[in-house]
């Protein structure tokens, strides 16, 4: 495992934005070659598709040969409803690139079948070849997607009940009316974001502190779902300072003495897989 | 261009919701559609993307008021009606014009018979701006407020809603009667026409407020190019002036009122008065006439004669103003800079604003999904860079469109 300090929340979003940049880039995505993008929302990743679309207009990378998968999506919330997801993607990302709209899938909560929709998002993964770059954000509960506290390690994708926790937080989105917020998800499992070759899971500010402690420096936990990233061969926590506020000093201390050998992984001259051989 | 294509139009500011806003607009079959439902239902981009430089994206502006221009008078054409009305439908586009309102001022009755008939509504293209419908401006107005009109041609409703279905003939190509609400029989007028959707306005009246509001009561929601031909405002009486703060009038109906902000038809401070009291029934207006592109010297309107001098037009041999030649672009920027209005508010009173008065606002005046793509590239500086109507380009100052 990695771990990124960054000074602010901003810095953050920009590092991740030049690390998509970096992957897609190494990757050399074509018709043949597909590079596969998992993908976050929420107030998190917001200022990293900012910086991509920067990237985009300014010409330094193309989606054209890029497939996406997101994370989750409300249930039963109309798709152009201002929380959903179909509308964040939208609305923050996708229609500002030159993605192609058949390779981009998020979860319909919508469907007729919402275990059969699951099912087949599955599928729909296995035929791109898997996720190359799964990124994520997390609750202040540590919780990774709708990977709700409690959560199977090893969950696939599918419908899940949203903690009271996470209705709280969200009612905020719906009116401060908590009876509006969609007590359903449907989102991909613990299991499936392992299954990704690399996962980058950015975590920013004070109220995150907690949860980024549990992640990294206790044992795994379904508590707290995001600390089965230890697990993980390839895993990048991007954090900014804000958010080491629980950590220990020791911890800080190391991660950034490895800040110069993390910083080579965006560095334009170095391809990705040189400065990856070392952890 | 097939109907199946769609353009995206890239690179502008569009005008939406009152805000120029950074968004793209997206075009198919001659209708403004909503990206996002593309991307997801049907998962296909855009056949055709048009950078826009940086331009604004406007709706077409709609005149609702407008007597001819380019040498032609719809009150005065004898022959070859058609081919004169599609002439000034043509020229508009150079102005933004995408729709309007062909008016025709008090006139012999078979100036009416005649001519209304062939004025028809129909769609805008390449061969000009959509005609919305003929906006009949008399003759059933107050002789003491008659304006440019012929004295000798002006009615009173002898017969109530009889009178005035003889007088014109055919109702089917009117979209607006400008009509003094004093005038004896005009409630049930109003009601009638009102009943068959057709806008009633107020105008070239000696009315006091009370009249005003009756008219309202009665179905009217237009006043005719505000203080020009009526009683100036009064603190006792504020007569129709009165109706933009009226509070006796039905609380969700919202009274339109064109306005000609030409700099000579209405004082910049009376323009300021309209504004700052009542801004969201602003509607420009050019009120247009024949000479509206054409040189100084004399020429005709209805059975008139006028003449044009330092840019202004009078009635031959006295100073009465007689209509605007100020086009519908320079009275949008004049407009702006006489009442430090924003961008915004200038282009909605020449679009949203008369498309709202007459309740035609789901299609035309705005940028809004399902709406005619009816639209003008502008600069900062609100000067027409090229003009569209149903998504394809007809007017531009560039070779290409």
């Amino acid at each position: 495992m990695r771990l990124v300090i960054l000074d602010t929340s901003s810095c953050v979003a920009e590092w991740a934005a030049k690390y998509v940049l970096k992957r897609i880039n190494d990757f050399k995505p074509g018709p043949n070659n597909y590079f596969v993008l998992g993908l976050p929302t929420g107030s998190t990743p917001y200022g990293m598709y900012q910086t991509l679309i920067e990237y985009y207009k300014a010409g330094k990378v193309s989606f054209k040969y890029v497939k996406t998968f997101n994370m989750d999506e409300y249930v039963s919330l109309p798709r152009d409803h201002p929380e959903s997801y179909h509308f964040y993607m939208w609305n923050n990302f996708f229609k500002h690139i030159d993605i192609e709209p058949k390779n981009v899938h998020i979860l319909n909560g919508n469907a007729s079948d919402l275990v059969e929709e699951c099912n087949n998002y599955e599928n729909e993964i296995a035929k791109a070849g898997g996720i190359e770059l799964f990124i994520g954000g997390i609750g202040p509960d540590g919780h990774i997607a709708f990977n709700e506290p409690g959560s199977s390690l090893v969950s696939r994708t599918r419908v899940k009940t949203l903690a009271q926790d996470t209705l709280e937080a969200n009612a905020r989105f719906f009116g401060n009316d908590i009876s509006k917020v969609p007590h359903q998800a449907l989102t991909v499992g613990v299991g499936t974001v392992m299954d990704a070759k690399e996962v980058m899971i950015l975590i920013t500010g004070t109220h995150k502190s907690f949860a980024l402690y549990k992640a990294i420096e206790e044992g795994v936990n379904h508590m707290w779902t995001v600390s089965a990233f230890q697990q993980h061969p390839h895993t990048l926590f991007i954090c900014d300072e804000d958010a080491t506020l629980e950590l220990k000093v020791k911890t800080v201390k190391y991660f950034k003495a490895l800040s110069a050998v993390h910083h080579k992984l965006i560095e334009d001259e170095i391809p990705i897989e040189q400065s990856r051989i070392i952890h | 261009m097939t109907s199946s294509k769609i353009q995206q139009f890239t690179n502008c500011k569009i005008l939406r919701n009152g805000h120029l806003i950074d968004e793209h607009l997206w075009v198919r079959g001659g209708t403004i559609i909503d990206p996002e439902k593309v991307f997801f239902d049907e998962k296909i981009k855009a056949n055709l993307v048009i950078d826009c430089k940086g331009c604004i994206i406007s709706p077409g502006f709609i005149d609702i008021q407008i007597n001819g221009g380019f040498g032609i008078d719809f009150s005065n054409i004898l022959d070859n009606i058609e081919e004169r009305v599609d002439c000034v439908s043509k020229s508009l586009l150079k102005y933004g014009v995408t729709s309007f309102c062909p008016t025709i001022v008090t006139s012999p009755v078979q100036v009416y018979q005649n001519v209304l008939k062939r004025i028809k509504k129909r769609r805008g293209g390449a061969k000009g701006a959509t005609i919305l419908g003929v906006h009949v401006e008399g003759p059933f107005i107050n002789i003491d407020k008659k304006g440019a009109h012929p004295p000798e041609y002006i009615k009173n409703f002898d017969s109530g809603f009889q009178t005035l279905l003889e007088t014109y003939g055919s109702l089917e190509n009117v979209n607006i009667v400008t009509l003094a609400p004093e005038l004896h029989g005009s409630d049930e007028v109003i009601k009638q026409l009102n009943a068959l959707q057709i806008r009633v306005s107020v105008g070239h009246s000696m009315a006091n407020l009370k009249d005003g509001e009756k008219a309202v009561f009665n179905g009217a929601n237009l006043i005719t190019h505000l203080f020009n031909a009526m009683l100036p405002f009064h603190h006792r009486d504020p007569g129709l002036v009165g109706l933009l703060t009226s509070n006796n009038i039905p609380k969700d109906k919202t009274i339109y009122f064109g306005i000609i902000s030409d700099g000579i038809h209405t004082h910049p401070s009376a323009l300021r008065i309209a504004y700052r009291t009542h801004p969201d029934g602003l509607i420009l207006i050019t009120d247009g006439i024949s000479a509206m592109g054409l040189e100084e010297g004399k020429h005709n309107i209805g059975q008139l004669s006028i003449e044009i001098r330092n840019g202004t037009a009078f009635i031959v041999g006295t100073n009465t103003l007689c209509g605007s030649i100020a086009t519908m672009d320079q009275c949008v920027r004049l407009f702006r800079e006489t009442t430090g209005c924003s961008k915004e508010f200038a282009l909605e009173a020449a679009t949203l604003h008369p498309a709202a008065a007459l309740g035609i606002s789901a299609v035309k005046g705005t940028l809004n999904f399902g709406g005619d793509a009816d639209f003008l590239f502008l600069d900062e500086d609100l000067n027409v860079l090229s003009t569209w109507i149903a998504g394809e380009c007809v007017y531009t100052t560039s070779n290409k469109c």
